[in-house]
């Protein structure tokens, strides 16, 4: 066999021509140059850290929300109560992979969340314990009927959409006791209570944020601020990163997808664009054993270019015997 | 006299096993194919050299604790290390696998090869990931609250709970890194036993 064979056999063991190679000393001077980059990226670029957003920061900047939020918690209309599984009970609620096919509700409620409970009257019972009016008002909004509390949530959030007012501020109208409730839960949210409250297991340590990152995005104070660091989902948003850096660039195809119809105005978006990531990087995967796919390389031959070397050798070898 | 034989143990017979499976002149060759011979070939080692220092940084960063950085400017620094050599690793890798791609580094009973390399770029992506998730700044919260309506449609976000940091935390730190170490090696060592995929076959001129 000659040194340079023109088509070398793949599934054996190389036994032509070799050259002098030092793989340690490759690893150790590619470890050190990208060391001494590493280190001079991070001494001229630094890294983004911008501030984590605070229940008391944000109720201190848009009380009307906070508030406005909490009532849609109470009359079930936010965010999580429509949510669906993996966190609320709600008929027909979860998206759809194809048809009627739905993962979310197949699987069901596994981090049940009751959204009233959790975000509004949970942590309002902690003041409650010394604020006799405040206790007498929640006795009050949970003994009452359904109806009652749903009319009174209902008026409560109609009159703050309208600007009337907040906490106890209001025109006259059928609020129940929630005038009441809401400033002591707007002072709580503004004291930093709320953020401790959403937070707090019972068990001292705590590591998991998903109630308070919840009622955080129910509201409309956190999305006004990524949209400000451009990172909404219309603007190819969590491959982004606050501030000017690369972010996770790698997400661009996931992202993508959100850009483009169908997707862009498909209730099913998050769904359908997981189940094609899915198929995507599983073919991704198995590239080998895709026909067409694997013979991409020969139709596009920037290989020639690659081995350009070795093909003038082998072909030099060639004509040198012919 | 008779001559008593003793049976193999498990651990002869794993090294034995190991030895001829891939003997360390294959392991540590100190020469290569002719071929090898292009600057594509340097991506593979610089997104091995990203990696380790990313795990360096990463180290770093566990042994003062999740909110150090926050607090120090050396910790600022450190992250910033952390941060900017994900960047290089990533950027590394996919110039790596499209230069694999384009050798069809499949061929010769390598397929091995490319899909845990696939892999582990698919599981780097998602260790990048949980580590935006545990910053605990501004990104972490934006970035989960929106990554969770993706998981929660594909039904993994009922068990992989993004808002949740303390589950974030021990995936991004322990067994996210653990995986990508686990298959970078089934990979490298892979490449050692198969040898370096040879040049596609070219036309003879002569023909």
């Amino acid at each position: 066999m000659t040194d340079y064979p023109l088509a070398p056999d793949a599934s054996v063991e190389w036994v032509g021509a070799t050259r002098r190679y030092d793989l340690v000393k490759e690893a150790v001077l590619a470890l050190l140059a990208v060391t001494a980059l590493v280190l001079v990226l991070a001494a001229v670029f630094s890294s983004p850290d911008v501030r984590p957003v605070t229940i008391a920061r944000w109720a201190a900047a848009d009380p009307r929300d906070v508030l406005a939020t909490a009532v849609s918690e109470l009359n079930g209309t936010s965010g999580v109560a429509t949510y669906g599984p993996p966190y609320t009970h709600v008929a027909g609620a979860g998206q759809n992979v194809i048809g009627g096919l739905s993962l979310q509700r197949l699987i069901g409620v596994k981090i049940p969340v009751d959204p009233a409970r959790a975000f509004v009257l949970g942590p309002l019972s902690i003041p409650a314990r010394a604020d006799p009016a405040l206790a007498k008002a929640l006795v009050r909004y949970e003994r009452a009927p359904i109806e009652d509390r749903l009319a009174w949530a209902n008026a409560y959030g109609k009159a703050i959409d309208r600007g009337s007012g907040i906490g106890h501020n209001l025109p006259p109208g059928n609020f129940g006791p929630l005038p009441t409730m809401m400033t002591a839960y707007l002072q709580m949210a503004q004291s930093g209570g709320l953020d401790g409250a959403l937070t707090s297991t019972g068990r001292f340590y705590q590591s998991n944020f998903t109630k308070a990152l919840l009622f955080l995005s129910d509201g409309s104070y956190l999305e006004s601020l990524a949209s400000k660091q451009h990172l909404l989902g219309s603007q190819w948003g969590m491959m982004n990163e606050t501030g000017n850096f690369p972010g996770q660039a790698w997400l661009w195809l996931y992202t993508f997808w959100y850009q483009i119809p169908p997707f862009s105005t498909s209730d099913n978006a998050d769904a359908q664009i997981w189940a094609l990531m899915g198929f995507l990087s599983l073919a991704f995967v198995l590239i080998p054993f895709i026909p067409g796919v694997r013979s991409i390389p020969k139709w596009i031959p920037l290989y020639k270019l690659i081995w350009r070397d070795y093909y003038r050798k082998a072909h030099a070898a060639g004509t040198s015997r012919s | 006299m008779t001559q008593h034989v003793d049976t193999p143990t498990w651990t002869a017979r794993v090294r034995d096993a190991s030895v001829a499976a891939l003997p360390p002149e294959k392991l540590l060759a100190d020469r290569q194919p002719v071929y090898v011979a292009s600057w594509i070939y340097v991506f593979g080692v610089l997104s091995l050299a990203a990696f380790m220092v990313v795990l360096a940084s990463g180290v770093i960063i566990a042994l003062a604790g999740p909110t150090w950085w926050h607090t120090s400017s050396f910790g600022d620094f450190v992250n910033s290390t952390h941060l900017w050599s994900t960047e290089l690793f990533f950027f590394f890798m996919v110039v790596h696998l499209w230069g694999k791609f384009f050798m069809a580094a499949w061929r010769g009973r390598r397929a091995l090869t490319w899909i845990t390399g696939a892999v582990a770029f698919l599981v780097s992506i998602a260790t990048a990931f949980t580590g935006y998730l545990s910053q605990q700044n501004f990104d972490s919260q934006w970035i989960g609250g929106q990554a969770k309506d993706g998981l929660n449609a594909s039904g993994v976000g009922a068990f992989f709970n993004v808002l949740n940091f303390g589950q974030m935390l021990l995936w991004h730190v322990l067994l996210l890194p653990v995986a990508v170490a686990f298959l970078i090696g089934v990979h490298i060592l892979h490449v050692r036993k198969r040898g370096v995929v040879p040049p596609l076959p070219a036309k003879d001129r002569r023909a």
